[in-house]
């Protein structure tokens, strides 16, 4: 598996905003997906009921997984493929190297597969003298540098057009030294005719599935550059990775995800490839894999099943998360140290890897909610990470200060009226201690909190001082009057 | 072995045994059903409509439409498009009765070779199964007579479809699918525009490694799918 930095998350993240390079790229690229996102879904009147829809695909899908799962394996083998069940990375790794070997594979052409970049599969071909070679463009770079993906669509997310010049002219000795790139697409077409002599050396071809399904034992991949397509296509093994909750009952079920999925990625209506693939070629067909082979993974994910975690196994991967959080925006995704970054990262990652290694991703958050506001699968992302912060409470793996601080506030946060004593009290000293800035450069005790920011000053008034005097002044307000219960439940 | 293990921790997390028989047909049937679920009202409009908005949404995702009378049109409109895109005569065309049926002897400068594409095919004319309006979608299917490498080797990829083969929603060109091919074909296509990649700073270039031109000859043939 992938070396994770995740629990070197705080320094990972104070190097990410020292990089001016990264920090650019970041300002650059982020509003582009908003906007982007923001015009599909105008453009859709019926985008929120479909993502209503999508969400009960999904949590129909997961409720049967082991139905769903046997139906879809008996129609690959129907068409001519193979299914390799495997329990674990160490499995799928090996099955990919079997077949990569039965077909004395010498290059393999990769489409962009994050599970892929989650079990390792290029290391492990590497050590066994088994060149692969990523297509997808920002993959491609991201190969040639030797790093991660930043981005779940987006690998290249953290790079600027000069540092794709100055890789391309490293990796590509055999064309002159002098050559200039005028454009961006000078450098696509320079990938272009790189990549289009390894699609035709290649042995096998391996893409993730963006779904399965079960109605026909399809895979189904969504590109923008086709160069899944070409992996798929033109070697004679085509290697299918996904993992077991890619999959969806049918055809009708696939489409309604596909029409949110786009939307939410990049903001396209419609991605420009999404090719559902079936079984090996056919007898009378001109071109096609002869071989079709999906390796089914489960590598962590049945243990989410049941769990209060389940609605992540709903994640479609469209990016929307990540794209849209003030925390990724600020930091980038190397820093969260594993393959998956952003809210959605924050939530899986501890569940793939431990919450031991990567419990301090879902402390970075500062729970606005946008994640959730813009899924389309309604993933409950801040709910899921302050479930993890629990966990993380609950089994010591915070910093003693962290835990004494928290435990001192429980105990006087079970004792009401002392609580609004020392509230009051606290506000007024810091309120009357503040009153001509309005906020504080440094305090005592605080040290964590103001060398990155400020605190604002107290107004000298605690909530409950002032909802005892103002909130039951407002009849006409809805919540008018249920003030003795609202305090109920604060307490 | 690995199925029973992912199976049984599957079940495990879910807290029940393999599903009953009742439940396992109600599935089942779900299956069969392959119901809809909800289908934007936007394709939802008469066929001449959804002719205008099948155009509209290729020419927005950086593709080109000429519209043609008939099949006997073709030739001519190919060779001029060709000619105005300054791009070599030469074609690799699908093995398709409905391509082989038109009148190329009108254009002797046109060289076609049937077959799949090769790397270096630069212009290929594939056959399309189905038009979708909602998003200017071209759905290919593969078959012998009409091999995937057209949708994907050349720079330029001319596709014919039949405006009687133009439909709303995806969900109504499955069905066509379903209707007349039956088994799923090794590999379906849905192709809206020309590639592109944003990989670059997030911004559009087109041609990254599918084609970089997308042209759609529309025959207008009159007809509606279902008529």
């Amino acid at each position: 598996m992938v070396t994770a930095t995740s629990p070197a998350f705080k320094q990972n993240a104070r190097r990410a905003i020292g990089d001016a390079s990264l920090q650019k790229a970041l300002a650059n690229s982020r509003p582009q997906f908003m906007a982007r996102r923001a015009r599909a879904v105008a453009a859709l009147p019926e985008f929120e009921q479909l993502r209503d829809i999508a969400r009960e695909i999904k949590d129909h899908t997961l409720a049967h997984l082991d139905f769903y799962l046997e139906e879809w394996e008996s129609k690959v083998l129907a068409s001519g493929g193979n299914v390799h069940w495997c329990h674990d990375a160490d499995e799928a790794r090996a099955a990919v190297l079997a077949i990569c070997r039965a077909a004395n594979a010498r290059t393999v052409t990769k489409g962009k597969s994050m599970v892929s970049e989650e079990l390792g599969i290029n290391e492990h071909l590497e050590q066994h003298g088994i060149q692969p070679i990523e297509t997808d463009l920002g993959e491609y770079i991201i190969q040639l540098r030797h790093e991660p993906p930043s981005h779940i669509i987006a690998p290249a997310f953290h790079l600027n057009r000069d540092d794709w010049e100055r890789e391309f002219r490293k990796a590509h000795t055999d064309l002159p030294a002098d050559r200039v790139f005028a454009e961006r697409r000078d450098i696509l077409t320079e990938a272009r005719a790189k990549l289009r002599q390894r699609f035709i050396a290649a042995d096998v071809g391996i893409t993730g599935a963006n779904f399965l399904v079960a109605e026909t034992g399809s895979s189904v991949i969504v590109t923008n550059e086709g160069n899944g397509d070409l992996t798929q296509t033109l070697p004679r093994v085509h290697i299918v990775v996904a993992t077991i909750e890619k999959i969806v009952p049918t055809i009708e079920d696939a489409l309604s995800l596909l029409r949110v999925l786009a939307r939410s990625a990049t903001g396209q209506e419609f991605s420009v490839y999404t090719t559902f693939s079936t079984g090996p070629r056919r007898a009378e067909d001109l071109d096609g894999p002869a071989d079709y082979h999906v390796v089914v993974v489960d590598n962590g994910r049945s243990a989410m099943l049941g769990s209060e975690f389940q609605p992540m196994l709903r994640c479609i991967r469209c990016a929307a998360c990540m794209n849209h959080c003030p925390v990724y925006g600020a930091i980038g995704g190397h820093a969260y140290g594993w393959v998956y970054p952003g809210p959605m990262g924050a939530v899986l990652t501890p569940s793939l890897i431990g919450v031991d290694k990567a419990g301090n991703l879902p402390n970075a958050s500062t729970f606005c909610g946008k994640c959730e506001s813009v899924c389309p699968v309604k993933i409950p992302l801040p709910m899921l990470m302050r479930h993890w912060r629990e966990r993380e409470f609950e089994r010591h793996l915070e910093p003693a200060a962290a835990r004494r601080g928290l435990a001192l506030w429980g105990w006087l946060a079970r004792r009401p009226a002392l609580y609004r004593l020392v509230t009051r009290a606290g506000a007024a000293v810091l309120g009357r201690l503040g009153r001509k800035r309005g906020r504080f450069r440094r305090l005592p005790f605080a040290g964590g909190w103001t060398a990155g920011r400020d605190l604002p000053a107290p107004e000298g008034d605690t909530f409950f001082a002032r909802y005892d005097r103002i909130g039951h002044a407002h009849p006409g307000r809805p919540d008018a009057g249920e003030g003795t219960a609202g305090r109920g439940r604060a307490q | 072995m690995s199925k029973d293990t992912v199976l049984t921790a599957i079940r495990r997390g879910l807290r029940r045994g393999p599903l009953g028989e009742d439940q396992v047909a109600g599935l089942r049937a779900r299956l069969a059903a392959h119901p809809r679920h909800l289908i934007p009202g936007r394709s939802r409009v008469p066929h001449t409509e959804q002719v205008a908005l099948f155009v509209a949404n290729v020419e927005r995702e950086f593709g080109t439409v000429a519209r043609v009378p008939d099949l006997d049109a073709v030739p001519e409109s190919l060779a001029g498009y060709l000619a105005a895109q300054n791009l070599p005569t030469e074609i690799v065309m699908a093995p398709h009765p409905e391509l082989r049926a038109i009148p190329w002897a009108s254009r002797p400068l046109l060289r076609i070779r049937e077959g799949r594409a090769e790397p270096s095919d630069t212009v290929s004319l594939q056959h399309a199964f189905a038009g979708i309006a909602e998003t200017g979608t071209l759905m290919l299917p593969s078959s012998p007579e009409r091999p995937t490498t057209l949708n994907l080797l050349a720079d330029t990829a001319v596709v014919l479809l039949r405006a009687s083969r133009l439909v709303g929603a995806y969900e109504e060109a499955w069905d066509l699918l379903r209707a007349e091919i039956g088994a799923m074909p090794r590999n379906v296509m849905l192709v809206t525009g020309p590639s592109r990649s944003a990989d670059i700073e997030q911004s559009l270039e087109l041609g990254a490694h599918g084609p970089r031109r997308l042209h759609v000859l529309l025959v207008e043939d009159g007809g509606t799918p279902s008529g």
